[in-house]
């Protein structure tokens, strides 16, 4: 083991490759589960991968650079809305298509994302809280304005049926999981491969020049101005890149859904999502992971639960958002100097969970 | 002519009850500088309080009363239990809880009380009122809720500006420590604040699900609107909250009925974003600047 | 560095341990398809549908499955269809097509239904046709009266519609306006969907010229349509046709006495039910009156009728459906409505077709007959189905009808027609029909 350790050292001190293999395994892995499981499973494992998508971009934002967003269900919706449309166009029969459309989907969320980040860099606390609410509440209710975004009723979204798919990644597939690849596995394997890319992504811009800037505005903003970092520049950035993720996170959320329509994009998705960062930790991308391994599962667990504690179908329905709504709650009570800074100190404290720590620790760096 | 009119009397009467809505948050913002996210969710659980005593046959305005002193024990309740441990501290905190708040007793609410859209009976007629022959857009209820809205704004401004317990309440908002020093029992007043408020929401939470289907997702449009029309007003002056509410009804009546009705959120945040970039202390706050 | 090693083996680790639990809870392995349809068992046929239970459409259609599970229970206790009981799952989807979306994917790959029966709802079934016909999966009887379900089985050859379309229902009231009301303004109220497009294409085919304003409204949007209601006083429409659901005629009538707005009014079948609308207003005016009083409120309006409901105590078929109601309501204080009718309704035409489908079941041979034996179908519907290879289209026409005190007295005999220009004619001959004495489809 040790030897195997000096020879990797090469590769694991260079953060680039060391996040490079954790994600490639860590797919590998996601692979093989996702193609022993039933088509329900897969569905699941897809909707997971766009909520960790989504949540991966909101813990930068709110973690790293130490802004609050409750709008980042308005940038999902702009993300499937434009995903939408551009395989509604191209006929999306094709994988090309599908990496169109999700292109387009980021890249117009990063356009957004820095018209609604440049005022938003300048409020704080309950400001930018009722401001981002607002936006989640008025983006979904456009879609009923136009008749192009289809109304209430939404547009439906076409995918590449698996036949469809190049032989190549049908045997790719094939290869590595002894199953044939259909429509529910085919979004699975999508939805993990572009999780591992984004979090890659978001891991090294945590660790780089950028991500320490953030992180230095974050924690005290007016030592970070006086070491002549422009704070609202870095907020902007901060956001927009958020915005990108949940951009993509909207187009494959749109693909998995297959139907992109206003009723998809209620406050709860918002809520939920600050649930998740919240939940795993914020500022930590694994975290992020396991928050939205809880938002893809955790609904029909509490369903179940609730009905077999007696309640009826729609009421059981409801445990859900009190289950993350208590989260929250108890969150904030429970770690009283602030979430982020007393989360590391419980952690760091327990000897217990100090290795927990490291591992969720892989993003989170002191400032210098 | 006459479809202006219309929209005009409507529009007062959304702005009453936005402003209502509107001097709750301005209350709890005075006692202990928290936006309060989960004052929309109070409301809907003291509404459906009155909703089934409605349905027990309990006369509507013993049931308005209950509402309003279920609000005033919620407020306390929540203020002592729940918001004590985050006051004065980080400001992130307190709108994380409070949107848990929200969320919890959103579900709760489902739950006990089930997500059906039910009818909720209005004390007077909510036929327009006719002028000969000619009908005018406003109901007697909807009179009632202008009313209504006054004499709770008037109560207010009695109880702060001319009683000694308004005088401790504002003490207390203004300077905990040195209050505290000149006797005056600061938690007491700040659980006094968050009671207060809830009450007036509750009175709001009436006001709206007259003559209309409620459900536990009735009052979520509040939780921005009445954020908007506090922060109009400043967040900090009760009159201001009142004005800030009638500009936001009258506009989104008017975005409503000339415009369309799926844009009136996107005005909305307009206008939030218009005052908190341009005029970050409200359009009616003498104090000075403040922080947004 | 060195716990990079340790990292990976740990990332490894959360997502075995997350998937096994997820295994062991959730997931459940697809039956292997040797010959028998997904579904269907020797003794049974699992079938599922969406309702909103909850929701803005919730009032009224969330009875529409308990008329359905008590019909199958009479099936079931008679030995079922060919020894295969019947078993309805029901999800609610809250009238929002994201949610429809979901709950059929749970009801596909979870429940492993044999075919979706009854889905309520246009904007929400309208989200899932493709998938199920994608997946070959029957989508029988569509509780709603859009044109989508049937105009193209080259499309959805999997779908069919069971209720009147909205465009021959636009037709029909569109004639009986021109011919009864030719000098009336009219104002058409619209659900903003397919719903009521359908709907406004069928009125317009004889009311273009007389129809000054059109307002739309949102399902799960504002409750407040004096907006609406404005436009329609000012525009001096004095005959409103409105294509939306039972919560929204109550609030529409509200909102226009809130604006002093006077009218004749003209609602879509699916939206008129006098007991069910009757009880919102009584539930939403001052004092809260009686409910059994709300239905005086709605004295005078005009709506449509394809099925005999409950205020014809003494019609064959709703005596059956009296008798199957009390046997076999679940809870057996509340009483039969026209909802649970609508449901039983459908039910029995889902026993017909199985029952003429024979023993050997799979979910293309469903179609088959119903496509090949669906027009012959005897049922309670006032006009015949219309189902062929070349149209999936439901019952054939409707009656109009004004509601007093809470009944409805028809104001013509039984118009039926077809969609785009067919003619529009006088056919009693289905509204004659019986059912047999065992209450079963033969």
């Amino acid at each position: 083991m040790e030897r195997l350790r000096s020879l990797l050292r090469p590769v694991t001190s260079v953060p680039l490759a060391r996040h490079l293999i954790v994600a490639l395994i860590a797919f590998v892995v996601a692979m093989a589960v996702i193609g022993s499981s039933s088509q329900y499973l897969q569905t699941r494992y897809a909707e997971m991968a766009y909520f960790a998508i989504a949540a991966g971009g909101l813990t930068l934002l709110t973690g790293l650079s130490g802004q609050l967003s409750l709008g980042h269900g308005a940038l999902m919706a702009v993300g499937a809305y434009a995903a939408t449309l551009v395989l509604e166009r191209t006929g999306g029969e094709t994988l090309a298509d599908v990496f169109v459309a999700l292109l387009v989907a980021i890249t117009v969320c990063a356009a957004v994302g820095v018209v609604v980040g440049v005022p938003a860099a300048r409020l704080h606390g309950p400001y930018i809280a009722g401001a981002t609410l607002t936006l989640a509440v008025a983006v979904p209710r456009l879609a009923n304005q136009w008749d192009v975004l289809g109304g209430e009723q939404g547009l439906q979204v076409s995918v590449p049926r698996a036949t469809e798919l190049p032989a190549r990644i049908q045997d790719l597939v094939w290869f590595f999981t002894a199953v044939e690849i259909d429509q529910y596995s085919f979004l699975a394997y999508l939805g993990w491969l572009l999780l591992a890319i984004t979090f890659v992504a978001l891991a090294n811009l945590s660790r780089s020049r950028i991500g320490r800037r953030w992180r230095a505005v974050r924690d005290d903003d007016v030592s970070a101005e006086l070491a002549g970092i422009h704070l609202g520049r870095a907020r902007v950035v901060a956001f927009t890149v958020s915005a990108m993720a949940a951009g993509l996170a909207g187009g494959l959320m749109a693909m998995n859904v297959r139907l992109t329509a206003p009723g998809a994009f209620t406050i709860t998705l918002s809520l939920t999502l600050l649930a998740a960062v919240v939940l795993g930790g914020l500022g930590s991308l694994t975290g992020a992971l396991i928050g939205a391994g809880v938002l893809a599962f955790l609904p029909h667990f509490a369903t179940d639960l609730g009905e077999s504690a007696g309640l009826s179908a729609t009421q059981a329905a409801e445990v859900t958002p009190v289950v993350y709504g208590l989260v929250l709650m108890l969150v904030i009570l429970l770690a009283p100097a602030g979430i982020v800074g007393s989360l590391r100190s419980f952690l760091a404290r327990s000897s217990l969970t100090s290795s927990l720590t490291s591992f969720l620790g892989q993003t989170k760096e002191k400032t210098p | 002519m006459q479809q202006f009119l219309d929209t005009t009397l409507g529009g007062l009467v959304l702005g009453a009850v936005y402003a209502a809505f509107a001097l709750a948050l301005c209350l709890i913002w005075r006692s202990t500088r928290i936006v309060n996210f989960a004052q929309a969710a109070m409301a809907m659980v003291t509404t459906y309080i009155a909703l089934s005593l409605i349905n027990a046959d309990v006369p509507y305005w013993v049931a308005f009363l209950a509402a309003i002193a279920a609000g005033f024990g919620l407020g306390a309740l929540i203020e002592r239990v729940i918001i004590r441990p985050v006051e004065g501290k980080a400001e992130l905190n307190a709108v994380i809880l409070t949107l848990g708040l929200f969320m919890v007793l959103h579900g709760l609410t489902a739950i006990t009380f089930g997500v059906q859209h039910r009818g909720f009976p209005a004390p007077v007629s909510t036929n327009a009122i006719s002028v000969g022959d000619t009908s005018i857009g406003i109901t007697p209820f909807g009179i009632l809720t202008i009313v209504v809205v006054a004499l709770v704004m008037a109560g207010l401004v009695v109880l702060f500006r001319f009683t000694d317990l308004g005088l401790r309440m504002r003490a207390a908002a203004f300077n905990g420590e040195v209050s505290r020093l000149l006797g005056v029992r600061v938690g007491r007043m700040l659980t006094l604040g968050w009671a207060l408020a809830a009450a007036v929401g509750a009175v709001a939470g009436m006001l709206i699900a007259g003559g209309d289907l409620m459900n536990p997702a009735f009052m979520d449009p509040f939780v921005i609107y009445g954020f908007i029309a506090a922060v109009l007003g400043g967040l900090d002056s009760p009159l201001g909250s009142v004005i800030g509410g009638l500009i936001l009804g009258l506009s989104l009546s008017y975005v409503t009925g000339y415009v369309g009705e799926h844009l009136a959120p996107l005005v909305a945040l307009g206008i939030l974003m218009v005052v908190l970039l341009v005029r970050p202390s409200g359009l009616f706050a003498a104090a000075a600047a403040r922080r947004v | 560095m060195r716990n990079t090693a340790r990292r990976a083996v740990q990332v490894v680790c959360v997502l075995t341990t997350a998937s096994l639990l997820a295994a062991c809870g959730a997931g459940k392995e697809r039956p292997s398809e040797d010959g028998t349809a997904v579904g269907v068992t020797d003794t049974t046929i699992k079938v599922g549908a969406h309702f909103p239970l909850t929701g803005p459409a919730a009032p009224g259609y969330s009875e529409i499955p308990s008329g359905h599970q008590a019909f199958y229970e009479y099936v079931n206790d008679a030995g079922g269809v060919h020894g295969r009981e019947i078993e309805m799952v029901v999800k609610d989807d809250a009238y929002n097509p994201t949610n429809t979306s979901a709950v059929t994917n749970d009801m596909i790959l979870q429940d492993e239904i044999f075919a979706m029966v009854a889905g309520l709802g246009t904007p929400t079934h309208r989200a899932v046709v493709q998938r199920l016909n994608d997946d070959g999966i029957p989508d029988l009887f569509v509780s709603s009266g859009s044109l989508q379900w049937g105009d193209d089985p080259g499309t959805s050859p999997m779908t069919f519609g069971w209720q009147t379309d909205y465009e021959i229902e636009g037709k029909v009231i569109g004639q009986y306006v021109k011919e009864n009301m030719p000098d009336a303004k009219v104002g058409l109220f619209l659900q903003d969907d397919d719903f009521g497009e359908d709907g406004e294409k069928g009125a317009r085919q004889f009311l273009d010229a007389q129809i000054v304003d059109v307002q739309k409204y949102t399902p799960g949007g504002s409750t407040d349509f004096s907006p609406q209601m404005s436009s329609f006083k000012s525009k001096g429409v004095d005959l409103v046709i409105g294509f939306n659901t039972p919560s929204y005629t109550a609030l529409s009538q509200i909102a226009a006495q809130g604006v002093g707005f006077k009218s004749k009014w003209f609602y879509s079948n699916v939206g008129s039910d006098p007991a069910l609308v009757g009880g919102l207003l009584a539930s939403m005016t001052k004092g809260k009156i009686p409910a059994e009083q709300g239905v005086k409120l709605m004295d005078g309006m005009m709506t449509t009728e394809y099925l005999s409901g409950v205020d014809a105590p003494d019609d064959e078929w709703v005596k059956l459906w009296q008798k199957v109601w009390d046997a076999y309501s679940k809870k057996g204080s509340e009483k039969l409505t026209n909802y649970r009718i609508y449901g039983m309704a459908q039910a029995y035409t889902l026993v017909q077709a199985l029952q003429a489908n024979g023993k050997n079941l799979t979910r293309e041979s469903i179609v088959e007959t119903i496509e090949k034996d669906g027009a012959s179908f005897e049922g309670p519907g006032l006009a015949p189905f219309r189902y062929s290879a070349d149209s999936h289209m439901g019952i054939s026409g409707m009656s109009v009808v004004e509601i007093k005190n809470g009944a409805s007295e028809p104001l013509t005999p039984v118009l039926v027609t077809d969609i785009g220009d067919a003619p529009i004619e006088e056919d009693d001959s289905a509204a004659s029909d019986a059912p047999p004495s065992s209450g079963l489809p033969e």
